[in-house]
């Protein structure tokens, strides 16, 4: 078991023959992720790294029916892309591009919400389950498959705490990027739940940062609902407070948001937390008895 | 990105929305002259800075004649404005916006702001106008109204009529609510907008609504089809460190320590800063070189690191990805080479190839010392720039 994807999940690409999505997909296949094919309006007919390529999301999974959908198209055109393959029957929607606009991320993941479908990122590096399926731009060879569910919202450091809990042997049931961003289409929250529904996924790693409330939510969720032991890093200690303008963000997040609240609100959750990001392979060590 | 008080109030105009008369100035001469083409007995000039807090900073005066508008004008351009917004250095003042009065009856509060949590835009309205907003929104929540609307079926008048009559309006500004209300939420919509305040938002002496003030905050993300906006943007309110490393697309923030860091992604970079203080150490900068950690890249993120002169050695922390270390390695010996780093650089690779990499580094012949770790760059990099503080 896994979470969100697994050896039988068929992934097709949009922004498939453009460079990003080129590499990405290269990189996947090697992995032994089920590329089945990919998107490229204008470009349908043809085939490309031996797949299938199809002018729209509908065509392609009318004919490859397939489970999810990574997308590298630039950042004006994602919206369009996200709502294409929300409409056209796709399940799991993987967004890696980033800088895409509040606006649009408004409506695509409203829209997502009430067709049922699943969206990560955007501005993530993916989703991975070690062994079975890579959608996304993370390494691969750092992974292990394993019992450690691990949720992020940086690129970079969840790569950190794959390496670590690689180096210590417990491996990762799956890794879920779910993007820096302001609006991201599923939230620590909805990962922590499929984590601790997941028999494979023994302890869970969560890595935030300074900003929003995200961190403090889900404190509260884990507090109600999770059972299994938890350890949290959170990025931007240091960080200065950035220059302010007017009240509005201040009001809106009641004051909350620094790292030091964020560690606060974790703790008492019950939640390991550990203030050197070097220091999550021991954090789930010593939190988990593990040898 | 901001906009000023005047930019705002020009957009506000556009929309049909109640504003002051107002000019914008560069110099003395021209703060006088906007005041006699306004007209009336009494002024108000506000120096034009992106922060709050003008009013308390000495930034805002209510004036009787065109001569004291041009003497403000002449006292605060070219000088910085220091509010409890900003930092300690403040924010240099380019433009004074020169208004008619208004009669003030009652100060309300009106902003809008992307929602994180409910994913929606929120409008926030209150009945306690005025500077001390977040302390009525801290102890007496129930104070703050808020309108949350759908991302697909956009702000609705009875949302505005609501707000209005919570507010306590009278039937007249109930309607002229329901208008501001909506023209806001089109002018969010329309500008991508991240964040939209009128404090206050003021009820006249004859029982209109008029905005007094006017912030507006602007998705970054969204310039791209913004080019208006973009028309409006006023490099002198940045940081010029920052504004450089923009055009590299580089996300640099200078801070006061004497370690400088170079990292690849925000997250990781905050993470590396932690570790360095953790250590004893303090760091000079944050500075995300992105992805793609290029030669051409690496080799300006030295040169804006450096540019600061109280950094005393510098921590490269690349998460190498699927990019080979040993390339990004070569990498930083040709900027370290380019640049003539004289300072001890200490870099941490890990990703693919990272041993590779770390021997290319050691080979180099340049005061490069290549990390094992995270907590090994860490405590390298603190000895390396004198010690724990």
């Amino acid at each position: 078991m896994s979470i969100l994807i697994d050896k039988n999940t068929k992934v097709i690409c949009q922004g498939f023959t453009g460079a990003q999505g080129t590499f990405h997909s290269e990189q996947a296949i090697e992995y032994g992720t089920q590329m089945v094919g990919g998107v490229t309006p204008g470009k349908g007919g043809q085939t490309h790294l031996g797949l299938p390529v199809f002018n729209t999301v509908a065509e392609a999974f009318a004919a490859t029916q397939a489970d999810a959908s990574v997308i590298y198209v630039p950042a004006p055109f994602c919206k369009d892309s996200i709502l294409e393959a929300a409409e056209a029957g796709i399940k799991l929607i993987v967004c890696i591009t980033e800088g895409i606009p509040t606006l649009d991320m408004l409506v695509a993941k409203e829209r997502c919400n009430q067709l049922g479908v699943r969206l990560i990122g955007p501005n993530c590096p993916g989703v991975i389950t070690p062994g079975e399926c890579k959608i996304g731009i993370m390494p691969g060879h750092i992974h292990l498959p394993g019992k450690v569910g691990i949720v992020s919202r940086s690129g970079t450091l969840t790569y950190e705490a794959v390496k670590q809990t690689t180096d210590f042997g417990y491996g990762q049931s799956s890794c879920v990027g779910i993007g820096g961003d302001p609006i991201p289409g599923s939230n620590f929250i909805d990962i922590l739940a499929m984590f601790q529904a997941d028999p494979q996924t023994e302890a869970i790693v969560m890595i935030g940062e300074i900003g929003g409330t995200a961190e403090e939510e889900a404190a509260a969720y884990i507090k109600a609902n999770v059972t299994k032991p938890v350890v949290a890093y959170i990025a931007g200690v240091t960080a200065p407070p950035g220059k302010r303008m007017g009240h509005a963000g201040a009001i809106i997040s009641g004051g909350k948001g620094t790292a030091d609240d964020k560690f606060a609100a974790l703790q008492d959750a019950g939640v390991k937390t550990v203030r050197s990001l070097a220091e999550i392979g021991n954090g789930l060590k010593e939190l988990t008895g593990w040898s | 990105m901001n906009l000023h008080e005047y930019q705002a109030k020009q957009l506000f105009a556009e929309y049909g929305l109640p504003v002051s008369t107002g000019i914008a100035v560069d110099n003395g001469p021209d703060a006088k002259a906007a005041a006699e083409k306004i007209g009336g007995d009494k002024w108000v000039v506000k120096a034009q800075v992106h922060a709050g807090g003008r009013g308390k900073a000495g930034g805002v005066r209510l004036v009787d004649s065109p001569a004291e508008a041009q003497a403000f004008a002449e006292e605060w351009l070219g000088k910085n404005l220091v509010t409890y917004q900003t930092d300690a250095n403040g924010q240099p003042v380019s433009k004074i916006l020169v208004e008619s009065c208004t009669d003030i009856a009652q100060e309300l509060y009106l902003g809008a702001v992307v929602d994180r949590s409910t994913r929606r835009v929120v409008f926030m309205a209150s009945t306690e106008g005025g500077v001390e907003i977040e302390k009525v929104a801290e102890e007496t929540p129930e104070k703050i109204l808020k309108a949350t609307i759908d991302p697909l079926t956009g702000a609705q008048p009875f949302q505005g009529r609501d707000l209005a009559f919570r507010l306590g309006l009278n039937a007249n500004q109930v309607k002229q609510f329901t208008h501001l209300f909506l023209g806001l939420a089109k002018l969010f919509e329309d500008f991508d907008l991240a964040l939209l305040e009128i404090n206050p938002l003021v009820i006249t002496d004859e029982g209109n609504l008029h905005c007094l003030d006017g912030k507006i905050n602007i998705d970054s993300n969204a310039l791209y089809r913004q080019p208006k906006l973009r028309e409006m943007h006023d490099p002198s309110q940045e940081d010029a460190r920052e504004a450089h490393a923009a055009e590299w697309e580089l996300n640099y923030v200078a801070l006061d320590g004497n370690i400088g860091c170079m990292v690849n992604g925000a997250g990781l970079a905050m993470g590396t800063m932690d570790i360095v203080q953790l250590h004893g150490g303090s760091p000079a900068n944050f500075l995300d070189v992105g992805g793609g950690a290029t030669k051409e890249r690496v080799t300006e993120a030295f040169k804006i690191i450096l540019s600061d002169s109280n950094v005393k050695a510098v921590l490269v922390n690349i998460f190498g990805g699927i990019v080979r270390c040993d390339l990004i390695a070569e990498g930083i010996i040709g900027a370290v080479d380019e640049v003539g780093v004289a300072v001890p650089v200490v870099v941490r690779l890990e990703g693919n190839n990272a041993e590779l990499g770390r021997k290319v580094l050691g080979d180099s012949g340049f005061n490069i010392i290549a990390a094992t770790s995270l907590t090994d760059a860490a405590e390298k990099v603190v000895a390396a720039a004198g010690g724990a503080a």
